[in-house]
């Protein structure tokens, strides 16, 4: 695993900048002046106390909100806006804090619609399933089986998710992001609400997609044991402002972090 | 008991002593059925990726039937008037998603619903601006489909088949068939699932809205087309057409608002029904009750079944 004190690490291995973003709704500003960046290969971890605007830096970044001021580049492309399907057309999948999933499909179905980018196929060979559309869907259905596989979820291939258990939803939600075969992913609150056997069966997962793909990944947690456990370098937001940056060890040591955390005045 | 007999016993006598009547009844009433529920896949497919009961589409039938004529009646020759049909349609739908859907995205249903009202009115005018208002023959012969009638001699009596009615049970069958399998096995059908589940995780797999609204719009537009070529060929193309997506209505109820095999069930339940209901029990109260009988056993189900045969179980979290 890389660590932020590498001295190899040159500046290209940069694979997304965040500078000077803000975000305003109406008087509202959501975050101010947030600028970090994400390496090729890391898990960077964004914590923060609740409303510290953790969730809005991951809208921003896969283009759910348009920062009001600042840049994002993403693998060398700087922008101001870029609508979601573009993001996800670029590399970046996400999950959601209260999970977002296609509830009355199969996970099968769910899973593969993670797969709707790589699929090529154009209308008509679509509209009767046949030709180049039905060998997509033979090809994409077996990386989809891989997938399942890997996630340890076979059993429930063609439960509707609706009526899985959270910690599954979330489990079909990150095989859904994994499907997209991206370049970063953002994962919200990838164990909220879950007990410690999942948490930890979650924090598997997630380093082995790290390791064994390569998959660059954005996390945003508030188990704090799992933080410092995952995650290479950490970002500390509060009040839509960035107070600390670096390795966990850093991170945890400063006095910032831990005021914005107990809430003691300076 | 008197009238109990004749409600309750002699339509069955008759049924078993006539049996080829009761086929013919039956024929007809199947070709209706899969009419309706053709009329009623195009509700389903808009519901389903944009949550909005389209209203607009009996007069999407109207519209694209008279196009069709309106254009043969121009000179254009009739299949590729059939071909400009259909891209009227598809013109139809860049122009909804740009100019209504796009804009009232988020706006609660009923809003959009209201939109599909001045959709509807929209379209009345433009139809009767560009094609006038007098109704129009289907322009059956030139479009190669079949007419006439064979008689066959099945269960002891004559039972009529019209060659339209034949390809119209046909042509609407396969392309039923078609949409089944496009919305349920392939990825532009499961995009469009996703998108009727949830937007935003739609959005974050790189699923376009915009584009699956069109193709939606689109995909009720030419089942539009073909519903009014079919009934057109039946009882002309007339403003009046459009009432027949009314009939779509019981329909829906009956089979739930967001299944594509429900609206083919319900289609053939009210189809038949309403057939059978006519020609057995009708004389005893007058006569017309196909024109109501649909809207009973709807209402009837909305009693017990609100969710229809097979709309997702109504479950109510609090």
């Amino acid at each position: 695993m890389t660590s932020a004190s590498d001295p190899h690490m040159a500046a290209d291995d940069v694979l997304l900048s965040v500078e000077g973003v803000s975000l305003r709704f109406g008087g509202v500003k959501a975050l101010s002046d947030v600028s970090f960046n994400i390496r090729k290969g890391e898990i960077r971890a964004i914590i923060g106390p609740n409303g510290a605007g953790k969730t809005s830096m991951l809208n921003c970044i896969n283009g759910f909100y348009y920062p009001s001021e600042g840049r994002i580049t993403f693998k060398g492309k700087t922008r101001r806006k870029m609508r979601p399907h573009e993001a996800a057309r670029g590399g970046i999948a996400r999950t959601f804090q209260n999970v977002a999933l296609f509830k009355s499909m199969s996970t099968l179905d769910n899973i593969m619609a993670g797969r709707s980018l790589k699929m090529k196929a154009n209308f008509f060979w679509q509209l009767f399933r046949y030709g180049p559309a039905l060998r997509e869907e033979v090809v994409h259905r077996r990386s989809v089986e891989e997938i399942i596989d890997f996630l340890q979820i076979p059993h429930i291939r063609r439960t509707p998710v609706g009526k899985l258990p959270y910690g599954l939803q979330k489990r079909v939600e990150l095989g859904r992001a994994l499907a997209m075969e991206p370049d970063l992913l953002l994962l919200d609150e990838p164990m909220a609400g879950m007990n410690l056997e999942e948490k930890e069966d979650m924090s598997r997962f997630i380093l082995e997609v790290n390791q064994q793909f390569g998959t660059t990944i954005a996390l945003i947690e508030h188990d704090i044991g799992v933080v410092m456990d995952l995650s290479d370098r950490v970002v500390v937001l509060e009040y839509g402002r960035k107070i600390a940056d670096g390795t966990p060890q850093e991170v945890k040591s400063d006095p910032r972090v831990i005021d914005a955390y107990l809430g003691i005045p300076h | 008991m008197d009238v109990l007999y004749k409600v309750l016993i002699e339509p069955f006598v008759f049924m078993g002593e006539a049996p080829d009547l009761l086929l013919q009844t039956l024929w007809e009433g199947l070709v209706s059925g899969v009419l309706y529920a053709l009329i009623a896949l195009g509700f389903v497919l808009i519901f389903k990726a944009s949550g909005v009961f389209n209203f607009a589409q009996g007069i999407m039938v109207v519209f694209a039937a008279l196009t069709l004529v309106g254009l043969y009646e121009k000179g254009v020759p009739a299949l590729l008037a059939l071909v400009l049909a259909g891209a009227v349609m598809l013109l139809l739908a860049f122009a909804v998603e740009r100019i209504i859907l796009r804009p009232l995205v988020n706006q609660p249903d009923i809003i959009l619903f209201m939109a599909t009202f001045g959709l509807t009115y929209l379209l009345i005018g433009l139809g009767e601006l560009i094609f006038g208002g007098s109704p129009k023959e289907m322009i059956t012969g030139a479009l190669y489909l079949p007419q006439g009638t064979t008689e066959l001699t099945l269960l002891g009596g004559p039972v009529r088949f019209q060659h339209l009615d034949i390809a119209a049970a046909i042509i609407a069958s396969i392309i039923i068939a078609i949409l089944a399998v496009f919305f349920s096995k392939t990825r532009i059908g499961r995009a469009l699932r996703a998108v009727a589940d949830s937007h935003k995780a739609a959005l974050s797999v790189g699923i376009s809205l915009n584009q699956i609204w069109v193709i939606v719009w689109f995909a009720a537009g030419i089942v539009a087309l073909v519903a009014g070529i079919m009934w057109g060929a039946r009882s002309g193309v007339s403003f009046s057409l459009q009432i027949i997506a009314l009939k779509a209505l019981p329909v829906l109820i009956l089979g739930g608002f967001t299944s594509i095999p429900g609206a083919i069930i319900g289609g053939l339940i009210v189809g038949i029904g309403e057939k059978i209901g006519e020609f057995y029990w009708g004389p005893l109260l007058g006569g017309g009750i196909d024109t109501w009988l649909a809207y009973v056993i709807a209402l009837l189900f909305l009693l017990y079944r609100p969710q229809g045969l097979f709309g997702e179980r109504i479950i109510e979290r609090i």
